[in-house]
Protein backbone atom coordinates (compact mmCIF):
# COMPACT_ATOMS: atom_id res chain seq x y z
CA UNK A 1 0.00 0.00 0.00
CA UNK A 2 1.30 3.80 -0.93
CA UNK A 3 0.77 6.90 0.47
CA UNK A 4 -2.25 8.30 -1.20
CA UNK A 5 -3.78 4.98 -1.73
CA UNK A 6 -7.21 3.68 -0.41
CA UNK A 7 -6.74 1.84 2.59
CA UNK A 8 -8.66 -1.86 3.03
CA UNK A 9 -11.14 -1.82 5.34
CA UNK A 10 -12.07 -4.57 7.88
CA UNK A 11 -13.34 -6.10 11.52
CA UNK A 12 -11.81 -6.96 14.32
CA UNK A 13 -12.31 -8.45 17.71
CA UNK A 14 -11.04 -6.60 20.47
CA UNK A 15 -10.09 -8.19 24.20
CA UNK A 16 -13.66 -7.79 24.57
CA UNK A 17 -15.15 -9.45 21.36
CA UNK A 18 -16.05 -6.15 20.39
CA UNK A 19 -15.71 -5.38 16.49
CA UNK A 20 -13.83 -2.82 15.39
CA UNK A 21 -12.69 -1.42 12.04
CA UNK A 22 -11.22 2.38 10.90
CA UNK A 23 -14.11 5.43 10.99
CA UNK A 24 -12.77 8.59 10.07
CA UNK A 25 -9.18 9.35 10.81
CA UNK A 26 -8.14 6.26 11.91
CA UNK A 27 -4.29 5.42 13.35
CA UNK A 28 -4.18 1.93 12.80
CA UNK A 29 -0.97 0.17 14.76
CA UNK A 30 0.27 -3.68 14.06
CA UNK A 31 1.86 -4.38 17.28
CA UNK A 32 2.19 -7.16 19.77
CA UNK A 33 2.99 -8.63 23.45
CA UNK A 34 6.40 -9.99 22.93
CA UNK A 35 8.14 -7.44 20.70
CA UNK A 36 10.86 -5.41 22.62
CA UNK A 37 10.49 -2.63 19.92
CA UNK A 38 6.56 -2.88 20.35
CA UNK A 39 6.61 -2.50 23.90
CA UNK A 40 9.04 0.17 24.32
CA UNK A 41 6.84 2.29 22.31
CA UNK A 42 3.83 1.28 23.34
CA UNK A 43 3.03 4.22 26.58
CA UNK A 44 4.03 7.01 23.78
CA UNK A 45 1.55 5.82 21.14
CA UNK A 46 -1.56 5.24 24.28
CA UNK A 47 -0.24 8.50 25.17
CA UNK A 48 -1.10 9.66 21.65
CA UNK A 49 -4.66 7.99 21.50
CA UNK A 50 -5.20 9.96 24.48
CA UNK A 51 -4.50 13.15 23.48
CA UNK A 52 -6.10 13.24 19.91
CA UNK A 53 -10.02 12.86 20.78
CA UNK A 54 -12.32 11.85 18.04
CA UNK A 55 -9.13 10.28 15.93
CA UNK A 56 -10.14 6.45 16.10
CA UNK A 57 -7.01 4.34 17.54
CA UNK A 58 -7.00 0.77 16.23
CA UNK A 59 -4.01 -1.57 17.70
CA UNK A 60 -3.91 -4.96 15.74
CA UNK A 61 -2.01 -7.93 16.86
CA UNK A 62 -1.55 -10.29 13.80
CA UNK A 63 1.53 -13.05 15.08
CA UNK A 64 1.13 -16.58 15.43
CA UNK A 65 -0.02 -17.52 18.55
CA UNK A 66 1.14 -20.94 17.94
CA UNK A 67 4.41 -20.73 18.01
CA UNK A 68 4.54 -17.07 19.97
CA UNK A 69 1.79 -18.09 22.65
CA UNK A 70 2.69 -14.68 24.35
CA UNK A 71 0.05 -13.32 21.49
CA UNK A 72 -2.47 -15.03 21.78
CA UNK A 73 -5.84 -13.80 21.92
CA UNK A 74 -5.85 -14.89 25.79
CA UNK A 75 -2.93 -13.65 26.72
CA UNK A 76 -3.80 -9.99 25.01
CA UNK A 77 -6.87 -10.10 26.81
CA UNK A 78 -4.94 -10.79 30.30
CA UNK A 79 -2.70 -7.54 29.71
CA UNK A 80 -5.07 -5.52 28.72
CA UNK A 81 -7.14 -6.37 32.06
CA UNK A 82 -3.51 -6.33 34.04
CA UNK A 83 -3.15 -2.79 32.63
CA UNK A 84 -6.87 -1.84 33.47
CA UNK A 85 -8.07 -0.96 29.79
CA UNK A 86 -6.16 0.83 27.28
CA UNK A 87 -7.53 4.09 25.50
CA UNK A 88 -7.33 1.78 22.10
CA UNK A 89 -9.20 -1.59 21.32
CA UNK A 90 -6.26 -4.17 20.81
CA UNK A 91 -7.52 -6.08 17.98
CA UNK A 92 -6.92 -9.60 17.01
CA UNK A 93 -5.67 -10.72 13.30
CA UNK A 94 -6.41 -14.18 13.95
CA UNK A 95 -5.89 -14.73 10.17
CA UNK A 96 -3.16 -12.33 9.38
CA UNK A 97 -5.67 -11.26 7.07
CA UNK A 98 -5.49 -7.33 7.96
CA UNK A 99 -1.65 -7.44 8.15
CA UNK A 100 -1.44 -9.06 4.72
CA UNK A 101 -3.54 -6.46 3.34
CA UNK A 102 -1.42 -3.51 4.82
CA UNK A 103 1.38 -5.29 3.75
CA UNK A 104 2.39 -5.05 7.91
CA UNK A 105 6.62 -5.23 8.32
CA UNK A 106 7.31 -4.93 11.85
CA UNK A 107 5.57 -4.56 15.50
CA UNK A 108 5.20 -1.83 15.48
CA UNK A 109 3.92 -0.42 12.10
CA UNK A 110 1.97 2.62 12.25
CA UNK A 111 -0.60 3.28 9.42
CA UNK A 112 -2.21 6.94 9.57
CA UNK A 113 -5.56 7.09 7.02
CA UNK A 114 -7.68 10.09 6.61
CA UNK A 115 -11.46 10.78 6.71
CA UNK A 116 -11.56 9.09 3.50
CA UNK A 117 -9.61 6.02 4.26
CA UNK A 118 -6.67 6.85 2.26
CA UNK A 119 -3.26 6.38 3.43
CA UNK A 120 -1.41 9.69 4.49
CA UNK A 121 1.23 8.34 7.10
CA UNK A 122 3.22 4.86 7.21
CA UNK A 123 6.40 3.84 9.34
CA UNK A 124 7.54 4.38 13.07
CA UNK A 125 5.92 6.49 15.73
CA UNK A 126 9.62 8.14 15.82
CA UNK A 127 12.80 8.21 15.50
CA UNK A 128 14.36 6.17 18.76
CA UNK A 129 12.57 3.31 20.42
CA UNK A 130 14.49 3.91 23.38
CA UNK A 131 14.84 7.88 23.26
CA UNK A 132 12.46 10.07 26.07
CA UNK A 133 10.62 10.96 22.75
CA UNK A 134 6.87 11.53 21.82
CA UNK A 135 5.82 9.58 18.78
CA UNK A 136 6.54 12.61 16.91
CA UNK A 137 6.34 11.19 13.56
CA UNK A 138 2.65 10.56 13.94
CA UNK A 139 1.67 13.78 15.70
CA UNK A 140 3.32 15.71 13.04
CA UNK A 141 1.45 13.26 10.40
CA UNK A 142 -1.93 13.66 12.45
CA UNK A 143 -1.51 17.31 12.73
CA UNK A 144 -1.01 17.55 9.21
CA UNK A 145 -3.94 15.40 8.23
CA UNK A 146 -6.58 17.19 10.83
CA UNK A 147 -5.41 20.55 9.65
CA UNK A 148 -6.70 19.48 6.17
CA UNK A 149 -2.95 19.48 5.03
CA UNK A 150 -0.16 16.47 3.75
CA UNK A 151 2.41 15.32 6.52
CA UNK A 152 6.03 16.81 5.32
CA UNK A 153 7.19 13.33 6.32
CA UNK A 154 4.56 10.90 4.65
CA UNK A 155 6.99 7.73 5.31
CA UNK A 156 9.28 6.26 7.57
CA UNK A 157 10.98 2.96 7.86
CA UNK A 158 9.12 0.94 10.49
CA UNK A 159 11.35 -0.70 13.16
CA UNK A 160 10.64 -3.54 15.00
CA UNK A 161 10.17 -7.11 15.15
CA UNK A 162 9.30 -8.96 12.15
CA UNK A 163 5.55 -10.02 11.75
CA UNK A 164 5.13 -13.38 12.93
CA UNK A 165 3.31 -15.21 10.01
CA UNK A 166 2.02 -18.35 9.96
CA UNK B 1 37.89 -14.24 26.49
CA UNK B 2 35.49 -15.45 23.67
CA UNK B 3 32.50 -12.91 22.94
CA UNK B 4 29.52 -13.73 21.01
CA UNK B 5 26.54 -11.82 19.53
CA UNK B 6 23.73 -14.00 18.53
CA UNK B 7 20.90 -12.54 17.28
CA UNK B 8 17.84 -13.82 14.68
CA UNK B 9 16.49 -11.61 12.02
CA UNK B 10 12.86 -11.81 13.75
CA UNK B 11 14.05 -9.45 16.30
CA UNK B 12 16.84 -7.86 14.76
CA UNK B 13 19.47 -6.49 17.60
CA UNK B 14 19.54 -2.86 17.04
CA UNK B 15 23.07 -1.26 16.01
CA UNK B 16 23.55 0.00 19.50
CA UNK B 17 24.09 -3.56 20.58
CA UNK B 18 27.08 -4.59 18.92
CA UNK B 19 28.31 -0.77 19.27
CA UNK B 20 28.02 -0.90 23.01
CA UNK B 21 29.44 -4.64 23.44
CA UNK B 22 32.26 -3.37 21.63
CA UNK B 23 32.87 -0.31 23.48
CA UNK B 24 32.88 -1.59 26.82
CA UNK B 25 35.15 -4.37 25.90
CA UNK B 26 37.58 -1.43 24.55
CA UNK B 27 37.12 0.02 28.20
CA UNK B 28 37.78 -3.28 30.15
CA UNK B 29 40.45 -3.41 28.56
CA UNK B 30 39.37 -6.88 26.92
CA UNK B 31 41.20 -7.49 23.69
CA UNK B 32 38.35 -9.51 22.35
CA UNK B 33 36.66 -9.83 18.96
CA UNK B 34 32.93 -9.85 18.86
CA UNK B 35 31.36 -13.06 16.59
CA UNK B 36 28.39 -12.70 15.44
CA UNK B 37 26.16 -15.73 15.14
CA UNK B 38 23.18 -16.05 13.44
CA UNK B 39 20.58 -18.19 14.69
CA UNK B 40 17.98 -19.02 12.01
CA UNK B 41 15.75 -22.12 12.84
CA UNK B 42 14.70 -23.38 16.21
CA UNK B 43 17.05 -26.86 15.91
CA UNK B 44 19.77 -24.07 15.78
CA UNK B 45 18.10 -22.55 18.59
CA UNK B 46 18.29 -25.69 21.15
CA UNK B 47 21.39 -26.39 19.83
CA UNK B 48 22.89 -23.36 21.18
CA UNK B 49 20.44 -23.00 24.04
CA UNK B 50 19.28 -19.47 22.62
CA UNK B 51 16.36 -17.96 24.79
CA UNK B 52 16.02 -15.24 22.33
CA UNK B 53 17.58 -12.32 20.47
CA UNK B 54 20.05 -10.66 20.88
CA UNK B 55 21.96 -12.91 23.39
CA UNK B 56 25.13 -12.33 24.34
CA UNK B 57 27.87 -15.11 25.63
CA UNK B 58 30.54 -15.00 27.33
CA UNK B 59 33.00 -17.67 26.80
CA UNK B 60 29.78 -19.76 26.02
CA UNK B 61 27.50 -18.60 28.89
CA UNK B 62 24.91 -16.31 28.77
CA UNK B 63 26.25 -13.09 29.90
CA UNK B 64 23.01 -11.85 31.25
CA UNK B 65 20.97 -15.39 31.91
CA UNK B 66 17.29 -15.36 31.11
CA UNK B 67 15.19 -16.91 33.23
CA UNK B 68 15.30 -20.63 34.20
CA UNK B 69 12.44 -22.08 32.93
CA UNK B 70 12.65 -19.37 29.46
CA UNK B 71 12.34 -22.29 26.32
CA UNK B 72 14.84 -21.86 23.62
CA UNK B 73 13.40 -20.99 20.35
CA UNK B 74 13.31 -18.09 17.63
CA UNK B 75 12.12 -15.74 19.72
CA UNK B 76 12.44 -11.80 21.00
CA UNK B 77 14.39 -10.69 24.07
CA UNK B 78 13.44 -8.41 26.28
CA UNK B 79 15.86 -6.64 28.37
CA UNK B 80 15.68 -3.51 31.43
CA UNK B 81 17.66 -0.68 30.98
CA UNK B 82 18.81 1.26 34.90
CA UNK B 83 16.72 3.68 34.84
CA UNK B 84 13.71 1.00 33.99
CA UNK B 85 12.84 1.53 30.50
CA UNK B 86 11.98 -1.36 28.18
CA UNK B 87 15.10 -1.96 26.05
CA UNK B 88 15.76 -4.35 22.75
CA UNK B 89 19.46 -4.16 23.87
CA UNK B 90 20.86 -4.66 27.54
CA UNK B 91 21.91 -1.93 29.28
CA UNK B 92 25.98 -1.15 28.99
CA UNK B 93 26.38 -0.83 32.57
CA UNK B 94 25.15 -4.97 32.51
CA UNK B 95 27.50 -5.89 30.22
CA UNK B 96 30.34 -4.19 31.85
CA UNK B 97 29.23 -6.50 35.10
CA UNK B 98 29.09 -9.53 33.17
CA UNK B 99 32.55 -9.12 31.38
CA UNK B 100 34.32 -8.14 34.70
CA UNK B 101 32.51 -11.57 36.16
CA UNK B 102 34.03 -13.53 33.40
CA UNK B 103 37.29 -12.58 34.28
Amino acid sequence: MNIGDQAPTFSLPDTDGAEHGPDGVTVVIFTCNHCPYALAWHERLLQVARDYEGVTFLAINPNDAERYPADSYEAMKERVQADGGWPMPYLRDETQDVARAYDAKTTPDVFLLDADLRLRYRGAPDEDYRAELRADWLRDALDAVLAGGEPAQPETKPVGCSVKWR
Amino acid sequence: MRVELLWWEGCPPPPETLADLERVLEEEGVDAQVDMVEVETDEQAHRERFPGSPTIRIDGEDALPADPGEPFSLTCRVYRLRDGRISATPDPEDLREAIRRAR
